[in-house]
């Protein structure tokens, strides 16, 4: 546990939230990120650029962050690349399949009492769980 | 053009958001899912504070008629729970696990970790573009 940083985290978090509220409040929607990276590649007529703005924001967001606290990010070398792809193509196929990831069902979704939501966000969240223990302890890959 | 102003101003304050809490750091994401190794709970205190946000300012917003920026709310609709579901979930859990990436960090680490955030990327939109493609083939009439 020496590694838990509760108030950055929390006050992150704070921000996400932030965030899902004003996209909801002004924009009417719901934000979920693997719905809008779909929708990029999927055109529909005034659904295309405000999810460009959305996702190009995120990421100029995160580089302002790192420019102010560069030590705050360690970057993870020599990942293998077999896994991130196995690990993209699994994360795409499920969350097109199961509509929604951690921010559509578990931050927004949740907020909405939806039980699909609810749902997904356990199952996903168990999946993971089981996904890392075969890595990291029966496979013994920690990077 | 309002509503891409206020989407690019929210992707800010949730990539500062993603960025503050270590999200973006797919080693922090992958300790919270190891709750047999060296646990770290931080993820559930980011998902924690997003839903305190949410849960309450949804509340409030859902009293609209309709949002400040466009004629409705955009909102799904759908309450069944169907084996998609619990399927997607399921594959999308096991990626999570492996590379520590869900589509949020792993896009918005694109700016800092360029390489690793690319390659996942790429893959995420051929496995999501694979399923559309599968769904299409055995449901011609949708």
């Amino acid at each position: 546990m020496e590694n838990f940083t509760p108030y950055t985290a929390l006050s992150g978090g704070l921000l996400i939230g932030l965030s899902a509220s004003i996209m909801l409040l002004f924009n009417g929607r719901i934000t979920g990120i693997s719905g809008m990276l779909t929708g990029l590649l999927t055109p529909i007529k005034g659904e295309w650029f405000w999810r460009l703005s959305f996702l190009l924001g995120m990421i100029a967001g995160a580089i302002i962050f790192i420019t102010f606290f560069p030590e705050s990010f360690v970057p993870r070398k020599n990942f293998p690349s077999i896994l991130l792809i196995l690990a993209g193509f699994l994360v795409g196929f499920g969350t097109r399949l199961g509509n929604g990831c951690t921010s559509g069902h578990g931050i927004c979704g949740i907020a909405r009492f939806s039980l699909r939501s609810i749902i997904a966000t356990i199952v996903f969240m168990l999946s993971g769980g089981v996904s890392v223990f075969i890595i990291r302890h029966l496979l013994g890959i920690t990077l | 053009m309002k509503q891409a102003l206020v989407a690019l101003f929210a992707g800010i304050v949730f990539g500062i958001g993603l960025a503050l809490s270590q999200m973006i750091n797919p080693n922090k994401v992958l300790s919270f899912l190891d709750v047999t190794g060296n646990w770290d709970p931080s993820l559930a205190l980011v998902m924690g504070g997003a839903l305190l946000v949410t849960i309450i300012a949804f509340n409030f917003i859902s009293k609209r008629n309709r949002p400040l920026f466009d004629d409705k709310f955009r909102l799904p609709t759908r309450t069944d729970i169907d084996s998609p579901l619990i399927i997607g979930a399921i594959l999308f859990g096991l990626g999570w696990g492996i590379a520590g990436f869900c589509p949020g960090p792993a896009l918005a680490s694109l700016g800092i970790n360029f390489l690793d955030s690319f390659i996942f990327i790429v893959s995420m939109l051929a496995g999501s573009w694979l399923q559309k493609y599968y769904t299409t083939i055995n449901k011609p009439n949708e």
